[in-house]
């Protein structure tokens, strides 16, 4: 757990997923590739004050998330996370 | 649309002129929000302006007629800095509708029962659904005090998936 009380939650970063995806990721669940805990993107933990966010596993601390968004290119890496799942769009 | 602002934020907002056009997103994020065909038990602590979100979902609760029982501990430095007081009053006077225990933390009004202080077990047993109701719980405020809040929930046997939390900002707690 990290000591210092600077992270937000995943809710936090609903607004910059969505630029890239027209469903809500912040209620997916996901599981984390370090420790297998599953949750809710939204309980992670979310760093801001980093170019860019990341987002932590609020269990072990692993990073399950990084997104950078440069105003040209945004950059997305979930490599911390097994898979997310959620539910499709209702179109 | 309401809009309410906390000081650190204002500086940005002052620059804001009537006729400005200014651009919205949102509403964004289906996690944080409590909807009407939730029937349990609704617990929600508020540490400061934490009240705000959480104050939507007392408003939503009213205007939807939902039966679901609201309770709302709220924690803030002195009573002049509590938001809402008197909505927050008139709503939990009208019977049933909402359970509301006030933490002050530095100053309390005169002959207040319990001494200044931050959210602790002690009130965490007397002002918070019990566990065997499966409250889903709603904490909002600056991260220091979420993460306290959380704590003293999961020691007091509450379960972990049902805590939702929105912690906000370093700015926040700026002393």
């Amino acid at each position: 757990m990290n000591a210092n009380m600077s992270y937000l939650d995943g809710n936090a970063a609903g607004g910059e997923l969505s630029r890239i995806f027209n469903v809500d990721l912040t209620a997916a669940e996901g599981q984390c590739v370090n420790c297998g805990t599953k949750g809710r993107f939204a309980d992670a933990h979310l760093y801001v004050d980093c170019p860019g966010l990341v987002a932590r596993c609020a269990t072990c601390d692993h990073v399950l998330l990084r997104l950078v968004n440069t105003g040209e290119r945004i950059f997305l890496d979930v490599r911390g996370m097994t898979y997310l799942t959620t539910r499709p769009v209702q179109s | 649309m309401r809009t309410t602002v906390q000081v650190e934020y204002r500086s940005g907002l002052l620059t804001v002129r009537v006729g400005d056009e200014i651009e919205l997103r949102g509403p964004i994020g289906g996690w944080f929000v409590w909807r009407s065909d939730q029937t349990e038990p609704i617990q929600l602590v508020a540490g400061g302006s934490g009240i705000v979100p959480l104050m939507a979902m007392i408003r939503s609760r009213l205007e939807s007629q939902s039966n679901a029982q609201f309770q709302l501990l709220y924690s803030v430095r002195e009573p002049a800095a509590a938001f809402y007081k008197d909505e927050l009053e008139a709503i939990s006077k009208r019977g049933d509708s909402l359970l509301l225990t006030y933490a002050f933390t530095r100053i309390t009004p005169k002959g207040w029962p319990r001494p200044p202080g931050r959210i602790d077990a002690a009130l965490v047993s007397v002002s918070v659904w019990p566990t065997d109701l499966a409250p889903t719980c709603y904490v909002c405020g600056p991260t220091s005090f979420v993460e306290h809040v959380n704590g003293l929930l999961i020691a007091a046997g509450m379960d972990r998936g049902k805590i939702r939390t929105e912690r906000f900002g370093s700015t926040g707690e700026r002393k």
